[in-house]
C-alpha cells in the first residue's frame, strides 16, 4: 500500500503573534515543530504500513527549514520525504497550498491513502486536506478516529461527529484527515533518528511539480485577509434565582426584551 | 554549560528527555502511589532503543559507554528517579557480563538486554552483608557440570521483574572475599524465588525484593570469569555503575530545581512572585551551582571510565558521593522553597527528596565511598604518584 502523509511545520506556541501590517503570522524567533495533528497522521501512516505493508511518503510545502519536520517524520518511520519549496509559494492560502500539494502528489503518482491532520494549530482552517482531495478528484473522509479495515480496494473508517461517530466506507484512493483520538504517536527510536540524520530529502520546486504559475503563492490565493482581530470575550451569563415559576416569568420577559 | 557531547549523545539525551517529559512525568505520581513497576515505560524505552546504548554493536547495541548511560539515567530521573532505576539497575546487572563475561555469555544475554526484551538485576547485598560485602553467606557448590546455589539476597532492585540475574555467591568460604564468584541465573530456573515486595521511603516505582536460592542448579557455563573472581567482578562493576547512580542523583536534583524555579515564579506573596526575593534567589543559585558542579564531576568520571582508564574507583566514588549529597541538599531546599505546599503529597516536590535519599545509600553508602577515596589517596601517596 502506498501511503502519503501531508504535514506542516508550525510555530511551537499557542501564543501566535500576528504582523499588524501584513496580517500574517510572525514566525521569526519561534521554534518550529510538526503540527500536532499531523503527528497523528504520521503515526497512522506508519501503523497502516505495519498492518498492510507498503511505504509511507511524507510531503510538506514550506521553506527550506521545513526539512527538519520531514526528518523527524522519517525518524518516526516514514520511508521517503519530499519538500516542496519555492519562493513562488510564498503567501499561499489554503486553496493555493492544497493545489500545490496536490500537484506534488500527482508527481509522486501511485498512492492508495493520503493522510492529513484535521487542521493546523496555527491557521486552524481544516481546509487543506479536503482541498487536496478536491484538486485530485478523489473521495475524502474528515475527522477520522479509526481506520477499521482496508481491503478489496475499500477502506472502512470511523468518522467522529459531535454526538458519536459515523462508520464510512470509501473507495481507494481516498484522503483522510485524522483527529487525535485515532492513536498515540510513538516516540522515535534511536535507529530511526540515525536514519533520519542521513535521510535524503527530495526537493521539488514549482517547475518540478508542473504547477500553473498563476495558481501559486499570493497571486494564486483568492483569500484576502482584511483584518485579524481578537474577538472581545463574551460576558458571563446572568443567573436568575428564586422560585421556579417566578424565574420562568422573569426569563420570558427577558427573552421578549431581546426579541428572540 | 556545554559539555561538548557528540552528535549521538545529543540525540540520546534529547530522546531520553522527550520520554521523560511526555511519558514519565504524567505518570510519576501514580506509580509512586501504587508502587507498581512501570512496564509501560520499559516498553517505551525498549522501542526507542535506549536499553542498548552502552552495549557494543556486536551484541545488538549502539556501542556507547557509561557516559551515554549516564545521560539517559539523568534525563529519566528528572521525571522519576524510581522509574529511571529500572533502566539503571539493568545496566548494573549487565556490567558483570559486559566486563567479565565470556564470548558465549555475551552472545547469549546481551542482545536481549540491548533490545529491552529482558531486564537485568545485580544481586550482592544480603541481610548481614551490606557495606561488608565480604561476609556474604549465599553459597555456590560445584556439582559436576553444575553449581548449586543456596542463600537469600536482600533489597534486590528489579527483582521479580528482571529475567537475568548476576549473582555473587561464595564458592569457597574459607578464602573470605577471594572465595566469592559471580554467576548468571535466569528467572524461571528451578530454585530461584522472590520474596515480598519491600515498602520503601522513595523510588517506590522500583521493584525491591529478596531473591531466594534454594538448591538452584545452574550450568557451569553460567560462572562469570573464574571461581574466586566474584569480589573483583563486583568491585569493577561498581566502578562502572556508580557514575550511573550519580547521574540518577543529578537528574533528581535537576528535576527538583526545575520545579522550584517554576513554582517560585508563580507563587505570589506580599504582592510579588517569591522569585523576586533575594532569599529565594540565593537558594536557587546555590542549588543550581552545586548541581552543575556535580554534573561536571559525573560527566568527567563517566568519560574517564569510557576512555579505558585502569583505575576509576576513586573518581567513581567521588562522583557518586558528591552528586548524591548534592541531590539530598537540593531536594530539601526545593521543598523549602515550596513552603507548606512542598510538604504536601499533592505537590510533586516531596517525592524528589524521598527519591534522593537512596542515592546516598545504595551501591555503597557515601561513607564507604569516602573510605574508597581515602584508601586510594593513601595508596597513591605510598606509590609516590
Amino acid at each position: 500500500m502506498n501511503i502519503i502523509v501531508c504535514i506542516k511545520q508550525v510555530p511551537n506556541t499557542t501564543d501566535v503573534k500576528i504582523d499588524p501590517v501584513t496580517n500574517t503570522l510572525i514566525r521569526d524567533g519561534v521554534e518550529s515543530v510538526i503540527n500536532p495533528f499531523d503527528c497523528y497522521a504520521i503515526e497512522e501512516g506508519v501503523r497502516l504500513k505495519e498492518r498492510f505493508g507498503g511505504k509511507v511518503t511524507v510531503v510538506t510545502m514550506g521553506p527550506p527549514q521545513a526539512e527538519n519536520a520531514l526528518k523527524e517524520a522519517v525518524s518516526l518511520g516514514c520511508d521517503e520525504a519530499i519538500l516542496v519549496s519555492d519562493r513562488k509559494f510564498a503567501g499561499s492560502d489554503t486553496w493555493a497550498t492544497s493545489y500545490t500539494l496536490s500537484s506534488a502528489i500527482k508527481k509522486i503518482g501511485l498512492f492508495d491513502v493520503i493522510l492529513c491532520g484535521k487542521q493546523a494549530s496555527d491557521g486552524d482552517t481544516a481546509q487543506v486536506g479536503p482541498g487536496i482531495s478536491t484538486h485530485l478528484d478523489i473521495p475524502q473522509v474528515t475527522y477520522v478516529k479509526k481506520i477499521e479495515d482496508i481491503s478489496g480496494n475499500k477502506a472502512k473508517v470511523e468518522r467522529m461527529t459531535e454526538e458519536g461517530y459515523d462508520v464510512v466506507e470509501a473507495p481507494l484512493p481516498c484522503l483522510f484527515t485524522v483527529v487525535k483520538e485515532i492513536n498515540t504517536p510513538r516516540i522515535p527510536s534511536l535507529k530511526g533518528m540515525m536514519k533520519a540524520k542521513s535521510a535524503k530529502i527530495v526537493k521539488w520546486t514549482a517547475e518540478d511539480i508542473k504547477a500553473e504559475p498563476k495558481s501559486l503563492g499570493l497571486d494564486g490565493s483568492p483569500t484576502r485577509v482584511v483584518k485579524i482581530f481578537t474577538p472581545t470575550p463574551r460576558k458571563g451569563g446572568e443567573m436568575l434565582k428564586g422560585d421556579t415559576s417566578d424565574v420562568a416569568k422573569e426569563l420570558v420577559e427577558l427573552l421578549k426584551d431581546i426579541v428572540i | 554549560m556545554d559539555y561538548l557531547l557528540n552528535e549521538q549523545q545529543i540525540m540520546i539525551r534529547d530522546l531520553a528527555r522527550k520520554i521523560a517529559r511526555e511519558k514519565i512525568k504524567p505518570i510519576a505520581a501514580k506509580y509512586d502511589e501504587t508502587e507498581e513497576f512501570a512496564w509501560e515505560i520499559v516498553k517505551v524505552l525498549s522501542d526507542s532503543d535506549l536499553f542498548g546504548i552502552y552495549i557494543p554493536e556486536a551484541y545488538g547495541g549502539f556501542g556507547g559507554g557509561v557516559m551515554d548511560m549516564c545521560l539517559v539515567a539523568e534525563e529519566l530521573s528528572k521525571a522519576c528517579g524510581g522509574i529511571a532505576l529500572g533502566f539503571a539497575a539493568t545496566a548494573l546487572g549487565t556490567f558483570p557480563i559486559l566486563l567479565y563475561g565470556s564470548e558465549e555469555q555475551k552472545k547469549k544475554y546481551l542482545p536481549d538486554i540491548a533490545k529491552g526484551k529482558k531486564l537485568a538485576s545485580f544481586c550482592i547485598t544480603e541481610a548481614e552483608a551490606g557495606s561488608d560485602a565480604g561476609s556474604i553467606k549465599t553459597t555456590a557448590k560445584k556439582d559436576g557440570d553444575h553449581y548449586i546455589l543456596n542463600g537469600t539476597k536482600q533489597w534486590i532492585t528489579n527483582a521479580g521483574e528482571a529475567e537475568i540475574y548476576t549473582v555473587i555467591a561464595m564458592t569457597d568460604k574459607t578464602k573470605g572475599a577471594r572465595g566469592a564468584s559471580a554467576f548468571i541465573v535466569e528467572k524461571g530456573m528451578k530454585g530461584i524465588d522472590f520474596g515480598k515486595k519491600e515498602k520503601k521511603l522513595g523510588i517506590r516505582a522500583s521493584a525491591t525484593r529478596e531473591v531466594i536460592f534454594t538448591d538452584c542448579r545452574i550450568p557451569k557455563a553460567n560462572l562469570i570469569s573464574k571461581e574466586g573472581m566474584g569480589f573483583i567482578v563486583a568491585m569493577k562493576t561498581f566502578d562502572n555503575s556508580r557514575p550511573g547512580v550519580a547521574a540518577q542523583a543529578l537528574g533528581i536534583a535537576q528535576g527538583a530545581i526545575d520545579h522550584a524555579v517554576e513554582y517560585a515564579r508563580k507563587r505570589v506573596q506580599f504582592g510579588q512572585p517569591i522569585s523576586s526575593f533575594q532569599a529565594i534567589q540565593h537558594m536557587l543559585a546555590d542549588m543550581a551551582t552545586q548541581t552543575e558542579a556535580a554534573r561536571a564531576l559525573v560527566y568527567a568520571t563517566a568519560r574517564m571510565v569510557d576512555s579505558g582508564a585502569k583505575s576509576v574507583a576513586k573518581e567513581s566514588a567521588m562522583a557518586k558521593m558528591f552528586a548524591s549529597d548534592v541531590a539530598m541538599k537540593v531536594t530539601v531546599d526545593a521543598i523549602q522553597i515550596f513552603g507548606g505546599y512542598g510538604y504536601m503529597r499533592d505537590y510533586p516536590i516531596e517525592k524528589y527528596m524521598r527519591d534522593a535519599k537512596i542515592t546516598q545509600i545504595y551501591e555503597g553508602t557515601n561513607q564507604v565511598q569516602r573510605n574508597v577515596i581515602a584508601l586510594n589517596l593513601i595508596k597513591e601517596s605510598i606509590k609516590g604518584e
